[in-house]
């Protein structure tokens, strides 16, 4: 049998809308890898859906030739959550922010995690609240100043990755605005994942916090602040890829390789792993200690928040008398009264 | 207690009388035992007529220890039975109850038919060769005094006895027991000289057909689940747990077999949120709460009235503010639910009058949600949910189907317009996987017809107006104002909500006392009924009886500039017949003086 499969390209997933996010912005990166990476999932435009909280990143769906809604702050995956139960036949992505995921709506994307609902979860990072003129959010470091920190912030900021491994998480990247490339190939493979994938994006505010990855982008210096993980590769990285991760003891070190070290002694990157200790252990390695992880720490299946709803309901379907409102009426005591007339 | 409270109504229904209930208990699951804040108490009134209340005063009350005697004694009418457990009433009993002396030792009880029966021992001795503990053997006493009760008013025992067989299935011993403790009841009624008299209350003259009984919150379940089907819609529940709501939840989550989703959130903003996710697929969105829940919903509210979906929110009130009285009746989020969103936020609200009515209810509100896209809200509260009254089974292959259509390109051309309008200012409803009409709704203010977002003065206004004649439009929907009475007089009481009962009860009883007096009740209060401003006009007085301070009043007041007096009531309990009565023939006396 011969389905004609549609034949997308980028330009299709744009809508009619001016987009308006700030010139230089790292959002529009990652709008043109989207709008680029959707045509590979071979769907229609009407089978896909893009839900948003408040935010920047939140404008996201109306540049999006796509279904899509701009709900409330921190509130978007479970909007998403009660789509995807009704709807199983559409792919939904979340497209949320460090302020809208982490702050406001963490009670949100941790229940969702732990649910595994199938929803593609991107988070823009940069640190800061943009939309609201540059106060600091959850993933701001200690000391950082802004407009509501003068004297430096006190909060101290949660890595959003060990967030979503705490929280269960079957599928857990990161990746940064202006590495199109691997932005891509990591946005494609959080789609392909049944469950919920969550995806951290480096995103750069070039208004209000413009450099705050300057260390994970610029072609100095990048290769020696990131580690690319690859599946099954031990974890080497620098710009000529002479360092690397090992474990001592229940602790990652960099190592320089040669003089005694080899890759054999290197920890060898498994996102399929069942537990998710070395995946969390990944997630707490920051810069300037440790290079940084990019690439998909965890990857494993387990069953949908929606496809378990589904059985459920098929399954009391199947029971007798199912579906019956009448049958129901009538269950338990019943008397009858006759008309006695007004 | 509540189960025998409930097997009562149960066996008076079946003798054909008209009931209704009014159980009472503590926020507690288990409050002390013989403390007066563990008392848990259910009254039920049944009648050989029509009745719409639990009834004011007692003509039996029954007592298992000094507690609950002396907090409830005073709603027992003189010359009413007052049955006590004896045995109940030893020091420790009297220290619980914070007594200095026993009551059955004073003069106090003088004014009732004070029957002492030594419940506790009787039990005990009823059971005493099953094996047994104490402890066990007084669990079965609540069932002898229920076997007391049927021989004195003459009830069957058999659908009691088949429910005991029912529940402790699994426990023989336990079954047994309950079953001895109950003809043990009944045998001491019938053979010791106790009592005087029996009563007999015939049936009640109701229309025609099977009935069952049936209580608030099932209703209302039962209800959704049938405009579900009758509009082939999926009906996804998303709630988090709330007394007096969650039995609605408990409810939907069995109803599985009719394709029911429910989701369990993770808190109340994620339960409605998750049921406007479900409505933007196609769904029939619904999402229950009582008052606190209700004031986290608001914001996930204003947007489904923003993103012009259909939805369900129930609020299932109960005494306030913050937590409050979980457990007792108010109707004191009238306010709250009418304006308590940022903007110019309408949104219809209809209140259930009673149980049965819960079932009606719950499909008037569905069609005029899919009728208009728009979210409606349905007020319920404590006293209806968990009260019951028999209920007539109605023929399902009469209910008419709910008409929804999800429109596609065809039929809407291209570009395609996701806020044009129908002749009610509806828009479609059109969802996620149909070609062509991709578009994006939200929070921000639409430009009129193209959805697009606009910062436009002259179309907010226009939205604004929009949105407030859609909601306006209800009306059309809702019909006319109901009168009971003449249609002119003296005085007209306008009630809404689980205070029909009382209130049109003591209207009728105040009109056949000679006094002009009409009753109103209101289903819809938003928008009113197009016709409320002249009825109102057509009185000499306007009286509106509420369980909060005066929130309907306020609305009428300044809607229709009537001079409309209050009696409001927060006590946490229903209004009684007497007051209400009372407090007409005041009003009627009085010149013109607002209490």
């Amino acid at each position: 049998m011969n389905i004609q499969l549609p034949v997308l390209n980028s330009s299709d997933f744009a809508s009619d809308q001016e987009v308006r996010w700030c010139p230089g912005c790292g959002d529009y990166s990652i709008l043109a890898q989207m709008r680029k990476m959707l045509p590979s999932l071979g769907l229609p435009q009407e089978k896909i859906v893009f839900i948003s909280g408040i935010g920047c990143s939140s404008r996201f769906p109306y540049y999006m030739n796509t279904y899509g809604m701009h709900s409330i702050h921190g509130r978007a995956p479970a909007f998403a959550t009660g789509l995807k139960v009704s709807r199983p036949d559409l792919t939904v992505f979340v497209i949320t922010g460090d302020g809208d995921a982490l702050s406001i709506g963490g009670n949100h994307l941790m229940h969702c995690i732990r649910r595994n609902v199938d929803l593609n979860i991107v988070m823009f990072n940069n640190s800061i609240y943009g939309l609201t003129k540059g106060q600091y959010s959850p993933t701001s470091p200690q000391g950082h100043v802004t407009k509501s920190t003068p004297m430096g912030s006190v909060d101290y900021p949660l890595s959003p990755l060990s967030v979503a491994i705490g929280a269960e998480a079957t599928f857990v990247a990161r990746s940064i605005d202006f590495n199109t490339k691997h932005l891509g190939e990591t946005l494609h493979r959080a789609a392909m994942h049944k469950g919920t994938s969550f995806v951290e994006v480096y995103q750069n505010c070039n208004v209000f916090n413009d450099g705050a990855w300057e260390y994970a982008t610029n072609r100095d210096v990048k290769d020696d602040n990131l580690l690319v993980l690859e599946q099954g590769k031990p974890m080497i990285f620098a710009k000529d890829r002479d360092k690397g991760i090992r474990l001592n003891g229940l602790t990652p070190e960099v190592v320089s390789l040669g003089a005694g070290v080899t890759e054999d002694d290197l920890l060898f990157h498994d996102e399929t792993a069942p537990s998710p200790h070395v995946a969390f252990m990944l997630s707490r390695m920051r810069h300037p200690e440790y290079p940084e992880p990019i690439g998909v720490f965890r990857n494993v299946q387990r069953p949908t928040l929606e496809v378990q709803i589904a059985e459920q309901v098929d399954l009391a379907k199947q029971r007798p008398g199912a579906g019956d409102l009448q049958k129901m009426f009538e269950a338990g005591e019943t008397w009858e009264v006759e008309e006695t007339g007004a | 207690m509540q189960l025998l409270g409930s097997q009562l109504t149960q066996a008076s229904a079946i003798a054909g009388n008209d009931v209704a209930t009014f159980p009472d208990f503590p926020a507690e699951i288990r409050a002390p035992r013989g403390t007066r804040a563990g008392v848990s108490g259910f009254q039920v009134q049944f009648a050989s007529e029509e009745i719409f209340t639990p009834g004011d005063g007692l003509d039996a009350l029954v007592a298992m220890n000094p507690a609950a005697l002396v907090t409830n004694v005073s709603d027992l009418k003189h010359g009413g039975i007052l049955i006590v457990d004896e045995d109940s009433f030893a020091e420790k009993d009297l220290k619980l109850a914070k007594l200095k002396a026993s009551p059955l030792d004073t003069d106090s009880l003088e004014a009732y038919r004070l029957i002492k029966v030594g419940i506790t021992s009787l039990t005990r001795r009823a059971v005493e060769d099953l094996g047994l503990s104490v402890k066990e053997a007084d669990r079965c006493r609540n069932f002898f005094a229920m076997g007391l009760v049927f021989w004195l008013y003459g009830r069957s025992m058999e659908s009691t006895l088949r429910f005991i067989d029912q529940k402790f299935k699994k426990l023989p011993s336990v079954a047994e027991a309950n079953r001895r403790a109950l003809n043990a009841g009944w045998n001491y009624g019938e053979t010791t000289e106790a009592f005087a008299t029996t009563y007999h209350i015939g049936p009640a003259k109701l229309h025609g057909g099977t009935y069952r009984n049936i209580m608030g919150n099932q209703a209302l379940a039962w209800g959704l689940v049938t405009a579900a089907q009758r509009s082939n819609k999926t009906l996804f529940l998303g709630s988090y747990p709330i007394t007096p709501a969650s039995d609605i939840l408990h409810d939907l989550s069995r109803f599985k077999g009719f394709g029911v989703q429910t989701f369990q959130a993770e808190d109340e903003i994620a339960a409605i949120c998750s049921a406007i996710g479900a409505a933007f697929g196609g769904s029939m969105g619904v999402t229950t709460s009582s008052g606190p829940g209700i004031a986290l919903k608001m914001e996930g509210l204003g947007l489904a009235v923003m993103l012009e979906l259909p939805l369900l929110v129930i609020d299932i009130q109960r005494g306030g503010p913050s937590t409050g009285l979980p457990t007792k009746t108010e109707q004191a989020d009238l306010l709250q639910v009418l304006f308590g969103r940022n903007g110019e936020c309408p949104v219809p609200v209809i209140a259930a009058q009673s149980p049965g009515d819960c079932f009606h209810v719950a499909q008037e509100a569905w069609e005029v949600a899919v009728r208009l896209m728009t979210p409606v809200i349905i007020l319920s509260d404590g006293y209806i949910a968990n009260g019951a009254e028999p209920w007539r089974i109605p023929n399902v292959s009469e209910f008419p189907p709910i008409k929804i259509h999800h429109p596609t390109a065809e039929e809407v051309g291209l570009p395609f317009r996701p806020y044009e309008r129908d002749e009610m200012l509806a828009r479609p409803w059109v969802v996620p996987g149909t070609p062509e009409l991709m578009h994006r709704i939200g929070g921000l203010e639409k430009e009129d017809g193209t959805g697009n977002i606009s910062y436009d003065p002259e179309n907010h206004q226009k939205m604004v107006h929009i949105r407030a004649q859609k909601v306006a439009n209800a009306a059309q929907l809702a019909g006319p104002c109901q009168v009971d009475g003449p249609e002119t007089g003296d005085l007209l009481v306008v009630s809404w909500g689980g205070t029909y009962g009382a209130c049109m009860t003591a209207a009728r009883q105040a009109r056949a006392q000679g006094l002009s007096v009409a009753h109103c009740h209101l289903r819809w209060l938003n928008p009113f009924p197009t016709d409320l401003g002249d009825v109102l006009r057509r009185y000499r007085k306007v009286l509106v009886p509420e369980l909060n301070m005066g929130q309907l009043r306020m609305l009428l007041r300044a809607k229709y500039l009537v001079d409309v007096q209050g009696y409001n009531k927060v006590k946490g309990k229903p209004f009684t017949v007497g007051e209400l009565v009372e407090r007409i023939q005041a009003a009627i006396v009085e010149d013109g003086q607002a209490n």
